[in-house]
């Protein structure tokens, strides 16, 4: 990450529930963080492209989100739709020794 | 002998073993197969080596009438242009011509002096134009008089438009009246030219379709400004040094400067026959597609005969490469190919014609549905014999053509009235046939998607159905225009469309169909979702777009013993509301019947000032619906209501709509609302393959619309009930069938618990019940569920009293969450609902 990245603690892990997403606040921005069944995490911008549906409140695989609104799947290691031409920002996190989520967004 | 190394071939350097796979011929065949053994990793086993006759790649010889009519560039019918051979690996012999094959030193000749050994040989030499037997066709040096033209191959069709260009060309006739003639002579008049067919049988297509389908074809065809002669029989070609003119066996003559043959094709077999090979009509080989010969020579296409038959059509063609692949790599060993029942769908001169199977009866009990309007132009016949499709041709109207090639193929239920063959009587249609729509003519409504892009998606790359859906997302919101897509699609890929194995997967995600994936889940005691994935998925993927049906299955399958992942289930199944378009979701309570009292209004009142419901609306299912809940208001919304979940959002059982009934209609016949009520109770959160909803109307007036519900029941005078099943009134319309009459409203609860248990463990994810009576068939559902033919009846009755009896009402998970943050809100964090609310 460059130097202009900004870390932000989203509280402890146990309040996503393995295979879902929550959205958060950081920083003014909307994000989605999906906490896959593998253990990874994802983060990505909350807000669908298309027609602004809710990201967090879609199934994941842990390779694509479904936007519970039209479905327009979205790969989540890249943030591009599949089939359409929308992409979404994704955002580097990790688990830290407290158990917490940590991510990075731009500053 | 030449010394030829039939050993396995070892490199100085010892690296390559790889097996000499040789094939003759760089058609549609050939390349198919090879494609074919690539996909299943034949790259690492074969050297390959192919030799075509053309000194091209391998283009779609289909669209050859294309490059004629200036619809597409000759460059863009190329399958495979010559880099594909090359990034696989494949030395390519393009305008090469093998003359022998030595099978017994396993090497082949060619007429550039080379030989090459294999170890497997694959013969796909294709068919060439039939030229008939006719005076002064070539020039003593056995060349084509010059203006006369086969129709085969890129050359062919290159040459014919040169020709067609000049200047003096005025008066071009086309010998063969079939489809490949029709379209010729169609392509031909692009370049102004007096186009005349000539056709030896006594009407066109004789082929493809009888004398009544021929006959309108023949009348479209001539609107068209082409004449039309048929009982026609060339006899000799007039002209010395260019053709002049043609001479029939009446003795007419007609004058022209350009004549096209296309009056059939032959297979090429001369190699085959030359090197000992079995030939009759065609190469013939067994069901493995080896020759009966020698087991390393194969041969595919239209140059082969299996169980005496030689087709000229592409579809069987690809099935043939399949087995071939199959076998030769030895994927499949047990693969075998028995045949195929071609059917053919094209526009030819601007009329839409599909034929499949038999032209007319054969046998006296063989029945013949026949509807002609020559006024308009159509003709649809339908020969069913057993209750099977065996043959069906459709002229100007093809908008059945789907059902029926189903039909054809698949040998799926007929609906008793047969009329509903030819004509759309409701159910899924596809009114508008896939070729009269217009290119801008949107398709999926839902997702706005046109014919003329699905058409670009499909000549882009896609091969099957399903990957057209997944590029387009047609098809992928009510589902209703899933058909038309189909057919859209097969009419684009004209035959290159393969047919998709994921279609009878229950999800896509697991290679399984329901019955199969149901036996495998009961076997491993597989009980939750994710358990599903790691036993069965391809290398225990999960698959988020078959969550949601798996999650369905297992709660039907385990009842009580499910293990409920949330991140298994849709938004909706997991805050028990339908999401809106902002994100805020709609709430339903229970009013069973839609029958109301004065605590409940006022509690959904006092609800809706205390949130500031946006909208209050009545549900078409006789409920109050709120909608722009926040998510995060849910339970609490629950509380203060206190009234439980109407199952508004799922895939499950919805209400049971009723009329006032007996108890104050002075028409009512039957209590409606206590029979509704009941069946609301026992029913209630039943989840299904797709949304229930019921009725009970209390007199055949019909005022809660049983006839268009899934189950809908009507009191008829006596006491007695009428059970109808399968009916919509949605993105569909159907009436319902009358499943049974019944003698009393216990009877009429008993069969609806039945059916619908039956619909959820037979029907396919999101099949509604519209589409799943008329597939399984009326009489089959009912002998099942009425008659008890199969002895399931009781333990379709205790999977119902089950669910009964297990039945939780969701809501209440508002006061005791199922997991952390379940009712967070997901977005927008800011102020909600933002949805537009009407004063």
């Amino acid at each position: 990450m460059t130097a202009t990245a900004l870390v932000h603690d989203l509280g402890s892990l146990a309040e996503i529930p393995a295979g879902e997403g929550r959205a958060y606040d950081v920083a003014g921005r909307q994000l989605a963080v999906f906490h896959l069944r593998s253990g990874a995490l994802r983060v990505v911008d909350a807000v669908c492209p298309h027609r602004g549906g809710p990201l967090a409140d879609g199934q994941t695989d842990g390779r694509v989100v479904i936007c519970p609104l039209h479905l327009t799947a979205f790969d989540l290691e890249t943030g591009c739709a599949v089939g359409a031409a929308y992409a979404l920002a994704t955002y580097p996190a990790h688990v830290d020794e407290a158990g917490h989520v940590v991510v990075q967004v731009p500053a | 002998m030449t010394a030829v190394d039939t050993t396995l071939p070892v490199a100085a350097d010892g690296r390559s073993k790889l097996r000499r796979l040789v094939v003759i011929g760089n058609g549609m065949a050939g390349a198919r197969a090879v494609e074919e053994i690539l996909a299943r990793g034949g790259g690492g086993t074969f050297a390959i080596t192919m030799f075509g006759d053309e000194p091209y790649g391998n283009y779609n010889r289909i669209l050859l009438s294309h490059v004629l009519s200036g619809e597409e560039d000759d460059g863009d019918i190329f399958l495979n242009s010559l880099p594909w051979y090359e990034d696989n690996g494949i030395t390519l012999h393009a305008g090469v011509r093998v003359t022998r094959i030595d099978r017994f030193a396993r090497v082949v000749f060619a007429d550039d002096g080379s030989l090459t050994p294999y170890d497997e040989l694959i013969i796909a030499t294709g068919s060439r134009s039939f030229l008939p037997p006719m005076d002064n066709l070539r020039t003593p040096t056995g060349a084509l008089l010059p203006g006369v033209f086969a129709f085969r191959t890129l050359d062919d069709t290159r040459a014919m438009v040169a020709y067609a260009d000049r200047s003096e060309s005025r008066h071009a006739v086309v010998i063969g009246g079939g489809l490949l003639g029709l379209e010729a002579a169609r392509g031909l008049q692009r370049f102004g030219l007096e186009v005349g067919v000539v056709h030896a049988a006594p009407h066109l297509m004789s082929a493809q379709v009888g004398p009544q389908a021929g006959g309108i074809i023949r009348r479209k065809v001539e609107a068209l400004g082409i004449r039309v002669h048929t009982s026609a029989r060339t006899t000799g070609l007039l002209g010395a040094d260019r053709v002049e003119g043609l001479s029939l066996a009446t003795g007419a003559q007609l004058a022209c400067d350009l004549v096209v043959v296309a009056a059939g094709i032959r297979p090429n077999v001369d190699v085959a026959e030359a090197s000992g090979f079995t030939v009759e009509r065609a190469i013939v080989v067994d069901d493995d597609m080896r020759t009966v010969d020698d087991p390393h020579v194969w041969a595919v296409g239209e140059c082969v005969q299996h169980r005496g038959e030689v087709y000229g059509l592409v579809a069987p063609l690809w099935e043939q490469a399949v087995v071939l692949a199959d076998q030769i790599t030895g994927r499949d060993p047990s693969a075998t190919y028995h045949g195929s029942r071609p059917s053919t769908m094209l526009k030819v001169a601007g009329v839409d014609v599909a034929a499949m199977g038999l032209q007319g009866p054969e046998r006296d009990d063989d029945e013949h549905v026949v509807f002609t309007e020559p006024s308009r132009g159509v003709f649809k016949s339908v020969v069913v014999r057993d209750d099977k499709v065996v043959g069906a041709t459709l002229v100007g109207d093809t908008s059945k053509v789907s059902f029926l090639m189903r039909a054809f193929d698949q040998g799926i239920p007929l609906p008793a009235e047969r009329a509903g063959l030819l004509f759309e009587l409701g159910g899924p249609s596809d009114e508008v046939g896939a070729v009269e729509l217009a290119d801008d003519a949107q398709v999926c409504n839902c997702n706005g998607v046109t014919k003329g892009r699905l058409v670009a998606c499909v000549h882009a790359d896609a091969t099957t159905v399903q990957q057209v859906m997944e590029q387009t997302r047609a098809g992928k919101g009510c589902g209703s225009c899933k058909e038309q897509v189909c057919a859209i699609v097969q009419l684009a890929g004209r035959g290159v469309i393969e047919e998709d194995p994921a279609a009878n997967w229950y999800v896509p995600g697991i290679p399984l169909d329901k019955p199969t994936l149901m036996a495998r889940i009961r076997e491993l005691e597989l009980t939750s979702v994710s358990s599903v994935f790691t036993a069965l998925a391809p290398a225990g993927a999960e698959d988020a777009k078959s969550k949601m049906g798996l999650a369905s299955l297992l709660k039907m399958m385990w009842g009580e013993k499910y293990v409920d992942e949330k991140d298994a289930r849709f938004i909706n199944d997991r805050v028990h509301a339908n999401i809106q378009k902002d994100g805020t979701f709609s709430v339903v309570p229970q009013m069973r019947g839609g029958v109301t009292n004065v605590e409940q209004l006022r509690a959904i009142a006092d609800v809706a000032e205390k949130y500031a419901v946006p909208m209050i609306k009545l549900t078409g299912g006789q409920r109050i619906d709120l909608l722009g809940i926040r998510k995060e208001d849910l339970p609490r919304v629950w509380a203060d209501l206190g009234m439980p979940s109407g199952y508004a959002y799922g895939k499950s059982m919805r209400t049971v709509k009723t009329c006032v009934g007996q108890e104050f209609c002075r028409f009512g016949t039957g209590d409606s609302t206590k029979l509704g009520i009941e069946l609301e109770g026992r029913l209630q959160g039943m989840e299904s393959p797709a949304k229930m909803k019921l009725a009970v109307s209390g007199c055949p007036r019909n005022c809660a619309e049983s006839y268009v519900k899934d189950v809908g029941i009507v009191a008829i005078e006596g006491g007695r009930w009428e059970v109808y099943i399968g009916g919509a009134a949605g993105a569909h319309v159907r009436k319902g069938d009358l499943l049974a009459t019944v003698d009393s409203a216990d009877e009429a609860k008993t069969l609806t618990g039945r059916f619908l248990q039956y619909y959820r463990e037979n029907a396919k994810w999101l099949e509604r019940t519209y589409a799943f009576v008329p597939r399984i068939g009326l009489e089959r559902i009912r002998s099942v569920v009425v008659d008890d033919a199969e002895g399931e009846a009781a333990r379709l009755d205790a999977a119902v009293q089950q669910h009964a009896d297990s039945y939780v009402d969701p809501w209440s998970e508002g006061a005791k969450p199922a997991e952390p943050g379940q009712f967070r809100t997901a977005l927008p964090l800011t102020v909600l609902p933002t949805v537009g609310v009407r004063a």
